[in-house]
């Protein structure tokens, strides 16, 4: 086997002739590992106009931003504490789940010129949409088609009836709907009509909520969670109902009730009429009333603009930061004096 | 067997993670069940990672089962040989069919098949020769003798009735004992190792034996020394596992955390009969969110959450890596600078999991022969009568010439002298001598007797081809034939040697013509290892009776007579500087005897051959002591004992790299220690330490016999040798010292209570040589500086007797170039030539290692950012295990939208190109020092993970809620809120990947972008499905996300806020903290790499010193020079 006494083979090498090689790995860029590539490197240019451009772009977007956002008019109301009689928590728990009469006339003023349209928002907070038992408890099938109506085995506990019937719509989310209601009018009396229409997005409509599905045995059970349902309308054109349906990411959250299609004066007062239905009070969550006009990046938020320029300007400060340390400090490129490898002992 | 361990190993962690995501997915139909996401969406990412490995692995296996099947021709099994069969007949059969007590008849250069018992062979008195190499790596022939009794039986048909009875040991490790009687015709003899063949070594110089079968199989000697194959894995897969247990701690951790809080608040809900969070019907609950069991129901949840946050444990990392690896195989395996023309033999990684740890190497334990050496001597020069000749250039001077002229200058003649010379072991090149010329010299008449002396001092046999009238000879050792070839070469041919006579041709000055001379042969005193000598006495044609001597310059130079001195300054000059280069040295000698001398002599010598007593050897070395003296110095001779291309260069990279190298070798100590010379690990003015039982107490007590002796004084003398290398060492630590040990000592120093002061004073040592080591002893050093440094070491050898050590190592390399399979076939990886280690270790090693360390940091990077979203999200969902993402969204995460682009890092990035690596081998300390896989750097990156994921969630909790998203005045839920946060981390990770990349390749741009892409792709396509199908994420990018400037802007600024910490970071490491590879970088990129001024200086002042290579041996040149100007 082994013949370690001639290692070298005596036969002359004749490069040119075929086959001789046959093992030797053909050669390509790839297995070569030499694809052409780029060798980015951190050089003070680079990292000055990098975080120059940053600025360039962050700056006026912030500054877009916070226009839009400052542009926006919101009117907030907190009505749960007001809407309810003073007093223990108890004593409002009692009160919301007792019979008595909850209305509740609330006062707004306009403080600059709304144009419509304008939004109308119910806030609740603490309010755990997100809860897991909660987003389960759901059926997207009977949602969707009256055939599918007996598929309730995800939406316990409120999938039957005591006498076996089948809910619809089943489940959590739909039991537990918000059922405040909200009437505004000007200060001189004239309705302020809110439309429904369009409140919800439309692939809900046209391809989550079934149009021949109507709400069936709902909320006749012993226990009532929210709202009602007209049984003769179809799911997909209750909106309020598919609004909630879309359950919210987190536990402060608001819902679209509808739209004011009128534009509001500054100055104006509008009355508001509410029903306090909801329970938010056995688990201490506050309810809002908001109205508010949209600018093209949304509600009135100005997170996004302050952000924006705060990154910008963070940046810009560390473009001049660096090329002052740059100017400051400066160090011949691959000055070998920063080769301080040589030093280090713990090869040994 | 081996895979399958390895393959045990591998899934273990990723089994132990989707058995225990199954186990809960069985009762999932029922809502509410402790699993957050369904159950389909969970099983494809799994099907994908196993299936990958799946193919991986039998891919794997098929290419292993091809190298099988290519292997089956040379498979030892079925080998043959002659086996007797009944009758006196031997008839051919397989290796695997014999048994214990077969009588096979090994011919010429064969293999014995078996540990055999010598019978009888083609000689009468039933000697035969026997090469070990593969034993034990000794190149020179062993002689074995049968019993007078059996010797007779050296035909085939006298085996018709042969019968005897073997009784002997168990098999056993031990290659040099043998004990056992032989029952023959109601006689009993005693066996001893003299007469046992061992299997795997091979008979030389004798026409055939016959031997009985002792041991097959797994009992021979040789399969007993080696040891299982190990299953390697890396360090950094060790490590990464412990990353992984980390990071399953913190999950459980996290999942523990939420369960209480989920605990609490669920308990809390219900009140008597009062509900708090009256929406989710605490009354009426199932157990997992039951408050009145709120106990339960938190443990229920921690299941739940440990499920969640398995998005942590980066699922697919194994298999990644191991894509990664087998690529990185392939390049070894492809590279062109690995391939070897000559043997047409490229590299050859044989298993994918130890790339990376090529880039982390402490220590390099090289065999010798075969590996450091070609096993081939060439007579290179010589000093006859004071005067040097021969201008060869050994191997060690052209690698210092060419480091003093700079590169190019070299090239042309080194490889080009070596071409015209064409004879094996003959390398001398002196006009004044070749072609007769010698007899214009000064001394002629001196040369003459050398070159004579060199024809005639010597135990070869020519065989002289009788169409070509071409001689050759066999030889005891390859250094013997180097010098009857060289004398053959010069006009002194030997052709014929009898039992009493060597013949040779010789030319004449005077007459001018060839002559046939015969010399009388009278007596053979033999070379031996305390003697360091051997001599001939002869009597020439003309009747003069002369003693002819060769032997070690320790020995000879005082055995000269006061009149034979006349040259001794120059020889000992000559001598020393030869020894330097790295050539084996022989001092040449005569002495004329008289008759009466001689018969003196021979008289006594002959009694001594003749008694059997225990003095019978120190009477032998008495006499002959006696006669070889009063000499007449001739010269000395000079031996290369040829190097592999390159090695003195490699050897010197790697140093420079700050690489140990150990060279184990089974030779003797004089071999090594010129190897040692002609390496450079050795070098004059390194101080040796040499720690040996050659003492003369030691010899005393192995008179003695008694075995406990000996061991303890051995044990004794090897425990102080040990403690006085060190003494010494501590005394001056600016030395360079070099430890030599041999095989004996080496037993000894290896035992429990020794072995870590010989590794103290090993790893003290600037270079380290072991000679005479058994193969087992390779093994153990090797486990001995593994485990005992626990740093990574690689050995490297050809042969046999190297595999233990091999398999030991933490990665072994077989040398492939030459024949022999067994190294190769229990290596790692194998190359053909020891020159490829330094590309395969300082660019594919360096490569591997950055790769993979990056790698799986950034996985626990990008995995870490995902997780942080999620944990987060639950924080603010009253820890329920709702994930805000998509079943979807989760289980592709590790699969599409991130994994490639790591792939790619791990497959094509570098750090400093080929070239520079090679020019700054320091570069190659990254990854012995650990620079890039130590725990700082994997929990920075871990920590950059968890703000890259609290920055993205806070962002786009803030800027999502609860305003209205967009100008309809729509609010953004649950699926618009995970889509944004996802999106976000979807580019974060992507884009920190494009920031880490220092090789940019087209294949990277499209993984990064394309991992952005696909994600988009993948929206828009799961949100065209039916909403059964796409629940959430039904049009949400159509409908939703695109059409909202607010979704464009949230992930710009969130992009940017994630990523600019690590931007700042970075500048400012690599300008003002750069590691050493960002140095070269800046050196490449101010294209100053080309400069070789500026190059030399940048390399001259990252150069730590070095104490061996020929760079360290030029540099202790210069200031010995120095230091003597001074004086």
């Amino acid at each position: 086997m082994s013949n370690a006494m001639n290692p070298t083979p005596t036969q002359p090498l004749d490069p040119s002739a075929p086959g001789r090689y046959s093992k030797r790995p053909k050669y390509s860029r790839f297995t070569q590992q030499e694809l052409p590539a780029c060798k980015p490197i951190l050089t003070p240019k680079w990292v000055i106009s990098v975080f120059m451009l940053v600025t360039i772009v962050f700056v006026p977007i912030g500054l877009a931003s916070l226009f839009a956002s400052q542009a926006v008019v919101e009117i907030v109301e907190r009505y749960d504490d007001a809407c309810a009689p003073s007093g223990t928590r108890s004593d409002k728990v009692r009160f919301i789940q007792s019979d008595a009469n909850k209305t509740c006339n609330r006062t707004l003023t306009v403080p600059k010129h709304m144009k419509q349209p304008i939004y109308v928002y119910y806030q609740l907070d603490s309010f755990y949409q997100n809860h897991r038992r909660y987003v389960k408890s759901r059926s997207d099938k009977q949602l969707r088609s009256r055939k599918d109506e007996n598929a309730v085995s995800t939406c316990n506990p409120e999938d039957n009836n005591v006498n076996g019937s089948t809910i619809v719509p089943c489940g959590l989310v739909a039991w537990s709907m918000f059922n405040d209601t909200f009437s505004f009018s000007t200060g001189n009396d004239v309705q302020l009509p809110v439309t429904k229409k369009g409140i919800s997005w439309k692939s809900d409509r046209d391809h989550k909520f079934g149009k021949d599905v109507f709400p069936k045995n709902f909320q006749n059970g012993s226990l009532i969670g929210g709202a009602r349902l007209n049984e003769s309308i179809p799911l997909s054109e209750q909106e309020d109902l598919i609004v909630w349906m879309r359950t919210a990411a987190l536990p402060t959250f608001r819902k679209l009730f509808g739209k004011i299609e009128v534009d509001l004066q500054a100055g104006d007062t509008i009355h508001v009429i509410v029903q306090n239905n909801y329970n938010t009070y056995s688990f201490d969550g506050k309810k809002k009333l908001v109205l508010s006009t949209a600018s093209w990046l949304g509600g009135k938020n100005n997170f996004i603009g302050i952000a924006y320029l705060a990154v910008g300007g963070l940046c810009f400060v560390l473009a001049v930061a660096f090329t002052i340390i740059y100017l400051s400090k400066p160090r011949r490129l691959g000055d070998p004096s920063y080769l301080s490898w040589n030093r280090n002992p713990s090869g040994h | 067997m081996k895979m399958v361990k390895d393959k045990r190993k591998k899934m273990h962690l990723s089994k132990m993670y989707s058995l225990r995501r199954k186990g809960f997915e069985e009762d999932h139909s029922q809502i509410g069940g402790p699993a957050p996401y369904s159950a389909v969406s969970a099983i494809l990412p799994l099907i994908v990672v196993i299936g990958a490995t799946m193919v991986k692995e039998g891919i794997e296996d098929w290419q292993r089962q091809q190298q099988i099947e290519i292997l089956k021709d040379h498979e030892v099994n079925n080998r043959k040989v002659k086996v007797h069969r009944r009758g006196g007949v031997f008839e051919t059969s397989q290796w695997k069919k014999l048994k214990v007590g077969d009588i096979v008849k090994v011919e010429k250069d064969e293999f014995f098949p078996a540990d055999l018992l010598l019978l009888s062979s083609s000689y009468e008195d039933a000697i035969c020769y026997v090469e070990t190499m593969n034993l034990d790596g000794e190149t020179n022939l062993k002689l074995k003798q049968s019993l007078d009794v059996t010797s007779l039986y050296n035909e085939d048909s006298k085996f018709n009735n042969f019968k005897a009875t073997v009784k002997c040991e168990d098999p056993n490790a031990s290659l040099y004992t043998f004990v056992g009687t032989m029952n023959f015709q109601e006689q009993r003899y005693a066996l001893s190792p003299q007469q046992l063949l061992l299997r795997d070594s091979k008979l030389r110089n004798t026409d055939y034996i016959y031997g009985a079968v002792i041991f097959t199989g797994h009992d021979t000697k040789v399969i007993q020394n080696s040891t299982d194959p190990p299953s390697k894995r890396s360090k950094i897969e060790k490590r990464t596992d412990h990353i992984i247990y980390f990071l399953f701690f913190v999950l459980f951790l996290m999942a523990f955390t939420g369960s209480i809080y989920f605990g609490v608040v669920t308990k809390d809900d219900l009140d008597g009969n009062r509900m708090k969070r009256w929406y989710l019907r605490p009354d009426d609950s199932e157990i997992f969110f039951d408050p009145k069991k709120a106990p339960i129901a938190a443990i229920y949840h921690f299941l739940t959450a440990v499920l969640l946050y398995t998005y942590l444990i980066p699922i697919s990392l194994y298999v990644s890596v191991e894509i990664v690896k087998v690529l990185q195989t392939v390049f070894i395996n492809k590279d062109v600078h690995m391939y070897d023309e000559e043997s047409d033999k490229p590299a050859h990684a044989r298993t994918s999991n130890l790339t990376e740890e090529l880039g982390q190497i402490d220590t390099i334990l090289s065999d010798k022969t075969g590996t450091l050496t070609c096993n081939s001597m060439e007579f290179i020069k010589c000093s006859v009568a004071g005067t040097a000749y021969g201008r060869g250039v050994t191997e060690v001077e052209r690698s210092m010439a060419k480091r003093v002229n700079g590169e190019d200058h070299f090239d042309e003649n080194g490889t080009e002298a070596y071409s015209h010379l064409s004879v094996k072991g003959y390398k001398f090149e002196d006009e004044r001598i070749t072609n007769g010329r010698w007899v214009n010299e000064p001394h002629s008449d001196v040369i003459q007797k050398f070159l004579r002396l060199l024809a005639i001092c010597h135990t070869a046999i020519p065989d002289v081809d009788e169409e070509t009238g071409k001689v050759t000879y066999e030889a005891e050792s390859p250094d013997e034939s180097a010098f009857v070839i060289a004398a053959r070469e010069l006009g002194f041919e030997f052709y014929k040697r009898t039992q009493t006579s060597v013949s040779f041709m010789e030319f004449d000055p005077k007459s001018k013509k060839h002559v046939e001379r015969s010399y009388e042969l009278l007596n053979i005193l033999e070379f031996n290892s305390t003697r360091k000598r051997m001599s001939v006495i002869v009597r020439d044609d003309e009747g003069k009776l002369l003693l002819l001597c060769k032997g070690a310059d320790s020995v000879m130079f005082e055995r000269i007579s006061k009149k034979g001195r006349q040259f001794e300054e120059k020889t000992r000059d000559h001598v020393h500087e030869y020894a330097d280069a790295g050539l084996r040295t022989l001092i040449l000698a005569y002495r004329e005897l008289n008759e009466k001398e001689y018969e003196e002599f021979n008289e006594k010598f002959t009694e001594a051959k003749n008694s059997v007593s225990a003095e019978r050897d120190d009477m032998i070395s008495e006499v002959t002591d006696q006669i070889e003296n009063d000499l007449i110095l001739l010269g000395a001779t000079a031996i290369e004992d040829k190097l592999q291309k390159g090695v003195p260069e490699t050897i010197d990279k790697l140093a420079q790299a700050g690489i140990k190298i150990w060279v184990l070798t089974g030779d003797k100590m004089e071999t090594a220690i010129n190897i040692g010379f002609a390496c450079s690990l050795l070098r004059q003015g390194m101080k040796q330490i040499v720690i040996t039982l050659e003492s003369p107490e030691i010899i005393a007590a192995e008179k003695s016999g008694d075995k406990n002796s000996i061991a303890r004084v051995s044990k004794n003398s090897v425990q102080k040798q040990i403690a006085a290398g060190k003494a010494q060492i501590n005394a001056s630590k600016s030395d360079a010292y070099a430890l030599i040990i041999d095989g004996k000592s080496l037993a000894y120093a290896l035992s429990d209570d020794t072995k870590n002061e010989f590794l103290d004073l090993a790893v003290g040592c600037a270079s380290v040589i072991c000679c005479r080591s058994s193969p087992k002893q390779k093994a153990l050093v090797t486990r001995l500086v593994k485990e005992g440094t626990g740093k990574t070491v690689l050995a490297i050898g050809d042969g046999a007797n190297d595999v233990g050590m091999l398999q030991e190592a933490d990665i072994g390399i077989g040398i492939s170039g030459v024949e022999g399979m067994q190294a190769v076939m229990s290596s790692d990886i194998a190359i053909a030539q020891f020159r490829f280690l330094e590309r395969l270790l300082l660019v594919h090693g360096h490569w591997s290692y950055r790769r993979i360390s990056s790698m799986i940091s950034y996985f626990f990077y990008k995995n870490i950012v995902f997780g942080t979203t999620v944990f987060l999200y639950e924080a603010y969902a009253s820890f329920s295990g709702q994930p805000a993402y998509n079943d979807w969204y989760l289980s592709l995460y590790n699969v599409f939208f991130t994994s490639l682009p790591v792939i790619a890092l791990g497959v094509f990035d570098q750090d400093v190109s080929a070239r520079l690596c090679l020019k700054f081998p320091l570069l190659y300390q990254e990854g012995v020092q650990n620079t890039l896989f130590r725990w700082r750097r994997i929990f920075s990156w871990m920590v950059n993970g968890l703000f890259s994921g609290i920055i993205i969630f806070f962002l786009c909790m803030k800027s999502l809620n609860p305003e209205s998203y967009d100008k309809n005045g729509k609010t953004a839920g649950m699926e618009i809120m995970g889509a944004t946060m996802y999106s976000c981390v979807v580019w974060v990770v992507n884009c920190q990947m494009a920031l880490a990349v220092s090789y940019f390749t087209l294949i990277q741009h499209i993984f990064i972008w394309g991992g952005i892409f696909l994600w988009y792709l993948f929206l828009i396509v799961y949100g065209a499905l039916p909403s059964s199908a796409s629940t959430t994420a039904y049009k949400v990018f159509v409908e939703t996300l695109a059409p909202a400037p607010t979704y464009w802007l949230v992930t710009l600024f969130v992009v940017t806020a994630s990523l600019v910490p690590y931007i700042c970071f970075k500048a400012v490491q690599m300008r003002f903290f750069p590691g050493y590879h960002g140095m070269v970088q800046w050196i490449r990129h101010d294209g100053r790499a080309n400069d070789p001024e500026y190059f030399q200086m940048v390399r001259q002042q990252s150069i730590r010193t070095t104490n061996v290579g020929f760079t360290a041996r030029s540099i202790a040149r210069d200031n010995e020079f120095d230091w003597h100007l001074e004086r």
